[in-house]
């Protein structure tokens, strides 16, 4: 069992003032800047985590000696977070990237004693001078396998593995069945909630459990690449979750929907160097290549490929938004007027469903 | 030929040393372990037990991780020592959480000094409500508690889990799964300003010098150990070793339940699915690292604690993946284990009378 | 529901109760014996981990199975010499044991995050196995099979062999079987082993039938519910089979009615079933025994030393 938020009323003011010749020691010019991540699961979970750690791997690759990497795995959300953070900052890193929604309260509260070090925090909403929040528009991705799944389905069912109902899964779930809609009206998506991020078994079984009630393409917000594995044995289709897992299902996998933190992370770390790094908060897509899509299976038909690009294309370019109105929640109430896109605030306060999911 | 010989009394000599030789064997083996495998084992050993003592600013975050397994395991000691395996003070701990922050939640928008001891009281009532199921089945129908309160852990944190998504979510958050922040007058109170050392920590040190005057000083104490050592010569004593079964039980499910609530009044400040982080389990390992001794579990609480600390700073330090602090930690408990035997035994020569 | 789907749900079925059906039997005769090993997770992670990395480097699954019982043992072993031979505690050896488990598969593991290998796969021909509905009967893979096997093996074991009569004696009454001359340590040594290589077995399960790939915590707890299932089960074969079958149809109804849109309790709330019934199954043989003591081995937990 692992481990959100802390408060504390109090500060760090001893253990900010004992950093202080660590971070005189890490401003020389010559010194490797230090670059810290925090990991709330374990880099050999080929999920999440190893996308973040894939982005590590890539700043390495980048700057190689001019920088100097460090991480800690499996951090739990909560007490541990602040002290793993602090941890880091005492070592001397000057940009510390926090990388999950539960490290946030922890991140605000160390950045305070640190405020020198930048740090970055993923997913949140909660900024500072030295504190950056930065995200990815998954719902993008989620929209090209939703068209996708709209012209490869034959039975017009989609199942849909996903973990927990928070604003985050529940735009992916719109935004993928918003597009297979658009290619069939009559289009289905069933979800079910498995309750876990991770539980390759459960993930499995529960993708099983989608296809024999009628689904033929499986997508997922869990971070095993079990649903795939069912996908491929029972012979439909699926798509990848946050990275390329064509390895697991060469005939199944369509495309994956890939995080790919490394752009970003190469930009933070230049302008940390320059000098012209700000707080912001970035939320980048298909444009920004935060998000991109895993080659396409040949198995692909070809009108399915066009769609996909075209909506690939379309979101690139800005002349298509996949949240544009009229949307209706399942009451029927319009939550986005016709002709309108939804704003980022919409997006990430979302918690009604489009009509057809089955949720 | 070497063998075993049971002595007499057990070697209060080997008692307190035997920890001592567990760690620095623990050391040894980590040490060529970790070398073996390709790691900078020296470094990684140094980081994970020195560190943590050597750098003064670690000392707040030893404390903070100690005080709730120290809390849990005096309890727990208590029931051990009376034969009473409580294994289920994970359940215990998030049941406190639980009660505690229901105490919070209703007294949300008001104030006074008054709130936090009624969430603390909420803490112990809950944790002892949980350990009274396993307590109840075991003297009224020979049920083991080893069983019971292990399985009323998953109840526990499924209640936890069902509460935060669902009635206590937090209206303002974003649909997140978690509670309210608790207000100032529901969080504990910082004793050492500018510093992360919160009411609990103290307290934790309080009641350990309680359960050791407890233990060693009073016949209730007496009581707990001659059930433990020898039930049928406690029935001559007359104690009752349902008595005992019923107040160990409560015991260590109320200092479970208290410690709960302490982290969530404390370093997290409302309730959230991360909340169960296998502190119940762990102190189990806490009070056999001291030695089911009041103080000694204090010792075992920090030690373990820098396990934790240590850890991260061996990952930033020398690369070493946070498996190998879970791999630290059952090394350190099997070689405790493992001594424990020089404390009951000692090495003879066969053949020779003792 | 159409007939083909049934035999799916089946299948799914099986599959999902075979790991914790495995597991919990090993459990089992180790808990007859008289001893408590809650390490079932360490070993079935360590049994996982050794299982694939085999399977992986040679290319076959059978290997890998071998060698996660193997490893099973063998982690099961660190709990034997503690417990048996140097008197450590149960509970708290065996809790370490898990700990173990978790950081050495995490890190012989690290290597093969990513990889892949082919399924462990039926054992009868395409024509039996590929059948709409004889595959609910001959479909299923060797592990499967096995384990039903070892089911009535282990009950015809320890009903009707002599050999079963002792290992259930030493853990009724260590002190009378060690009098009358029974190697009261050896035969636990054997139990552990035994329910060592089972948990390997249920692990590898996952690695290569299951999900055939290695990730950190593959097993996500099963070990825990197999632990729960012994109880459940009151340390008899027959019932065991049942309770981890029974196991497996909630967990893959549950499933199966989200699936088709049924609105069910909260699954949290499901969620706590296995362990509430393991208690009331607890409860029940209490109030319902005359004999005046439970099913329970009688020495289960407690350390014994000849001397």
């Amino acid at each position: 069992m692992t481990s959100i938020i802390t408060r504390r009323r109090m500060t760090f003011g001893a253990a900010a003032a004992s950093a202080l010749p660590l971070l005189g020691r890490g401003a020389q010019a010559q010194a490797p800047l230090g670059v810290g991540f925090v990991y709330v699961g374990p880099i050999g979970d080929h999920g999440y985590t190893w996308t973040h750690d894939q982005g590590r791997l890539a700043l390495e690759k980048e700057y190689g000696a001019k920088i100097k990497t460090s991480f800690i795995e499996n951090v739990a959300e909560g007490p541990d977070a602040a002290r793993a953070i602090r941890q880091l900052a005492q070592a001397g890193n000057q940009l510390i990237f926090a990388t999950s929604f539960g490290f946030m309260n922890p991140t605000i509260q160390v950045a305070k004693q640190f405020p020198k070090i930048k740090f970055e925090h993923a997913t949140g909403y909660q900024r500072a001078e030295n504190v950056a929040t930065y995200n990815a528009r998954f719902y993008e991705g989620r929209a090209v396998i939703g068209t996708i799944a709209g012209h490869m389905s034959k039975s017009g069912q989609a199942g849909y593995v996903a973990s927990f109902p928070i604003p985050e899964v529940v735009m992916g779930i719109n935004a993928f069945h918003l597009a297979a809609r658009k290619v069939n009206p009559n289009f289905k998506t069933k979800v079910i909630w498995a309750s876990t991020w991770y539980d390759p078994a459960k993930e499995a079984d529960a993708a099983k459990a989608l296809i024999d009630q009628g689904a033929d393409m499986i997508t997922q917000h869990t971070d095993s690449a079990a649903p795939l594995q069912a996908a491929e044995q029972r012979g439909v289709f699926a798509f990848g979750q946050a990275s390329d897992m064509s390895a697991f299902a060469p005939k199944a996998h369509l495309t994956a929907i890939v995080d790919d933190w490394s752009g970003y992370y190469i930009k933070r770390v230049k302008e940390v160097m320059d000098g012209t790094w700000k707080t912001g908060d970035v939320w980048g897509g298909l444009k920004e290549g935060m998000v991109r899509m895993a080659p396409f299976n040949p198995a692909m038909t070809p009108a399915a490929r066009a769609a996909a690009e075209e909506l690939v294309k379309g979101i690139t370019a800005g002349t298509l938004h996949p949240f544009t109105g009229e949307l209706k929640d399942q009451k029927g109430e319009v939550r986005v007027k016709a002709g309108e896109t939804a704003s980022d605030e919409i997006l990430s306060k979302m918690d009604w469903y489009v009509d057809g999911v089955q949720a | 030929m070497l063998e075993w010989r049971r002595r007499r009394e057990p070697s209060t000599l080997m008692l307190g040393l035997s920890p001592l030789i567990a760690i620095g064997l623990t050391m040894l083996i980590g040490m060529l372990v970790f070398t073996a495998m390709g790691y900078d084992g020296f470094h990684a050993v140094r980081d994970i037990f020195l560190t943590p003592f050597l750098e003064p600013q670690r000392w707040p975050d030893l404390g903070v991780k100690a005080a709730p397994l120290v809390m849990i395991a005096l309890g727990l000691a208590i029931g051990f020592r009376a034969n009473v395996w409580n294994i289920g003070a994970e359940g215990q701990y998030v049941m406190g959480a639980i009660a505690g922050t229901g105490v919070a939640l209703a007294t949300h928008g008001m104030s006074g000094w008054w709130i936090l001891p009624a969430m603390a009281l909420g803490g112990i009532v809950g944790g002892m409500a949980w350990a009274a199921m396993p307590a109840l089945l075991r003297v009224k129908l020979q049920v083991s508690e080893i069983l019971t309160s292990l399985m009323l852990t998953y109840v526990a944190v499924q209640v936890l889990y069902f509460l935060v998504r669902g009635p206590w979510k937090d209206p303002e958050g974003f649909n997140f799964p978690q509670t309210r922040m608790f207000t100032a007058d529901q969080t504990l109170p910082i004793v050492i300003p500018e510093s992360l050392v919160h009411l609990g920590i103290p307290l934790a040190l309080v009641i350990a010098v309680i359960a050791w005057l407890l233990m060693e000083k009073t016949t209730a104490g007496y009581a707990v150990k001659v059930v433990g050592l020898a039930p049928a010569a406690a029935r001559h004593g007359g104690f009752n070793a349902d008595t005992v079964t019923w107040a160990t039980l409560l015991a260590s499910g109320g200092l479970a339940g208290l410690a709960g609530l302490f982290e969530a009044a404390g370093p997290f400040g409302q309730l959230t699915p991360q909340f169960p982080t296998g502190y119940g389990f762990t102190a189990i390992i806490v009070a056999f690292l001291g030695r089911l001794n009041p103080i000694g579990i204090v010792f075992g609480g920090i030690v373990l604690a820098a396990t934790y600390v240590g850890g991260e700073i061996a990952q930033t330090t020398v690369r070493l993946p946070q498996a190998a602090t879970g791999m630290f930690q059952a090394l350190l408990l099997f070689m405790l284990l493992a001594t424990d035997v020089l404390v009951r035994f000692r090495i003879g020569w066969r053949g020779r009378t003792a | 529901m159409t007939s083909a789907i049934l035999v799916s749900i089946l299948m799914t079925l099986v599959a999902a109760s075979t790991p914790i059906l495995l597991a919990a039997l090993g459990e089992l005769v180790v808990e007859k014996s008289g001893v408590l090993n809650l390490g079932v997770e360490g070993m079935m992670l360590c049994g996982a981990v050794a299982g694939f990395a085999v399977a992986f480097s040679t290319g076959s699954t059978g290997l890998g199975l071998v060698a996660a019982a193997i490893a099973g043992i063998a982690t099961a072993m660190v709990f034997a010499v503690l417990t048996l031979s140097l008197t450590a505690n149960q509970v708290a050896t065996g809790l370490a044991l898990t700990i173990f488990g978790v950081g050495a598969s995490s890190l012989i593991g690290a290597g093969f995050v990513g990889k892949t290998i082919t399924r462990l796969g039926p054992v009868f021909p395409e024509s039996l196995s590929g059948h709409p509905w004889l595959r609910a009967v001959f479909g299923h893979d060797i592990v499967v099979y096995l384990s039903l096997a070892l089911v009535f093996g282990v009950g015809f074991f320890l009903r009707r062999t002599r050999a079963g009569l002792i290992l259930r004696a030493v853990g009724e009454n260590d002190a009378s079987a060690h009098a009358i001359g029974y190697p009261v340590i050896a035969i636990r040594y054997g139990a552990i082993a035994f329910g060592g290589a089972l948990a390997g077995l249920g692990g590898a399960y996952f690695s290569l039938a299951l999900t055939p790939m290695w990730a950190d915590r593959l097993t996500a707890g099963r070990g825990w519910i197999a632990l729960a299932l012994v109880v459940f089960a009151a340390w008899k074969p027959g019932r065991l089979l049942l309770g981890a079958y029974l196991f497996g149809a909630v967990m893959t109804l549950e499933l199966q009615a989200k699936a088709a849109g049924v609105t069910w309790l909260a699954p949290e709330l499901l969620a706590t079933a296995p362990y509430l019934a393991t208690i009331a199954v607890l409860t029940m043989m209490s109030l319902g025994r005359k004999t005046g003591r439970l099913d329970a081995p009688a020495c289960l937990g407690k350390p014994f030393s000849a001397s």
